[in-house]
């Protein structure tokens, strides 16, 4: 069962280097953001694996239940901010880039960096 | 079975992680980023996480997509083909990866009751909410009461975020010359024919049919999220997804009559002032910093009056501030 057990942190780790990779090497700016986006979602996925408890149930409380195990609300709310935080952020990041093409007409990093030489 | 079934899901992620970094055509990208949100709001539910898997669900296959669409359209859809080899990404990529899945070789497994996280502060809180607060969603009264002072921290980012957007977008192209309190707030008019999908009859009919369902599961979401999975982020978003819907099939220009932009920027302000006054009332009738419980005579009656009015705060500013980017993005003119 050790597999099972620790399988959603090695996809958290595959996931979390995909996002990393594609923001080191790809030179196009909105990939940029999307792999960041794919980082992101590896670290809630991280947080949600934590709060998981053999055998709970969404920690929402029945009434009279008091054998119910429930599974740790913590890591959910943390997470639950994260993501509207995130889109806003992504949004953020989303206008920067419509800027940059506005002004270099293109949003190619590398393409930028040989414009700005000149 | 569950466990397999959410290994499958995880795998499939993986694949479609992976699909999405391979892709040149950034259109196709978007969309397989769509349904990437939505597989992890599956496995999000696996967990055992509602309230995560509604808000990831609306936020991240919704939202995400239609902004990531606009920008696209601002930009331009194809990436470069720069096929240069990249020795030091992958070889950072490998090292940290290699040392990461080393550490997991000691932590809990999944779903271990023993584990630190759940024997820390979340029992407390767990068996505490009955008696204090007196609601069912143990998330929404963390969230708002027991850690209301984080989420109102959270609140003013997105409000920031949003106001940011505006200034990056809604000047005109750096023309600038917008300046006084007097000075039209609104973006630009939206080109005539901005409405992409007003010319198909299907999607008009069934998207309009959508709409009102949309926004009243929203209305639902937000006030029953003291019962059940929702509360004001996933209420803001559900909300905001209906209206672009409508932006969609019956164009900007009905969208933005509909809800004008000077209610939108009333709500965003709205919202965050409305939450930040909650707090200062507890102040002012001697109790702490967002203290809900001197807000009525009954502590757990105010709990109840503090959490619902700060719900309220946060689905106000999130509708508020997603449906301006949308509309910042959406007012843009297409770059020659």
């Amino acid at each position: 069962m050790a597999v099972f057990g620790l399988y959603n942190y090695w996809m958290f780790v595959a996931l979390l280097m995909i996002g990393i990779y594609t923001i080191m090497s790809r030179p196009n700016l909105i990939k940029k953001l999307i792999g960041m986006s794919i980082f992101q979602s590896a670290v809630f996925l991280l947080y949600i694996s934590m709060d998981k408890v053999e055998g709970g149930t969404a920690p929402i409380l029945k009434p009279g239940a008091t054998d119910q195990i429930y599974s740790n609300p913590l890591p959910q709310v943390l997470i639950l901010t994260a993501i509207v935080v995130g889109i806003a952020t992504l949004a953020l990041g989303l206008a920067l880039v419509v800027r940059i093409r506005e002004s270099y007409g293109t949003i190619e990093e590398n393409e930028i960096r040989e414009l700005e030489r000149q | 079975m569950v466990t397999l079934f959410g290994m499958f899901l995880l795998t499939l992620l993986l694949i479609t992680a992976i699909g999405i970094v391979r892709e040149k055509n950034l259109f196709a990208a978007v969309m397989l980023a769509g349904i990437f949100s939505l597989q992890m709001a599956a496995i999000f539910f696996i967990l055992d996480a509602a309230d995560v898997a509604l808000t990831e669900a609306a936020v991240g296959a919704g939202i995400a997509t239609v902004l990531l669409l606009s920008a696209l359209a601002l930009t331009s859809s194809r990436e470069a083909d720069t096929r240069r080899p990249t020795p030091v990404a992958i070889t950072i990529a490998v090292v940290t990866s290699a040392l990461i899945i080393y550490a997991t070789f000691d932590i809990p497994h999944l779903g271990d009751p023993t584990a630190p996280v759940h024997t820390h502060v979340a029992p407390w809180y767990l068996s505490r909410t009955p008696d204090l607060i007196d609601i069912p969603n143990v998330v929404t009264a963390i969230l708002a009461s027991f850690r209301g002072y984080d989420t109102l921290g959270e609140l003013f980012v997105i409000l920031t975020a949003g106001i940011g957007v505006r200034f990056i977008l809604d000047n005109g192209g750096g023309t600038g010359g917008r300046s006084g309190p007097g000075a039209d707030t609104a973006p630009r008019r939206p080109r005539a024919d901005s409405g992409g999908l007003r010319h198909h009859l299907v999607p008009r009919v069934v998207g309009r049919l959508l709409v009102p369902f949309i926004v009243l599961f929203g209305l639902y979401v937000q006030f029953h999220g003291d019962f059940g999975p929702g509360g004001g982020f996933q209420a803001g978003a559900l909300i905001t997804a209906g209206v672009v819907l409508f932006a969609l099939v019956a164009g900007e220009a009905a969208a933005l009559r509909a809800v004008p932009f000077r209610l939108l920027t009333l709500l965003t302000a709205g919202g965050a002032l409305l939450y930040l006054s909650v707090g200062i009332a507890g102040l002012l009738l001697g109790g702490n910093f967002l203290d809900y419980s001197v807000l009525r005579p009954d502590p757990v009656a105010g709990q109840h009056l503090g959490i619902f009015l700060v719900e309220l705060g946060v689905g106000l500013t999130v509708t508020g501030v997603l449906l301006t980017i949308f509309h910042t993005f959406a007012a843009r003119e297409q770059p020659r």
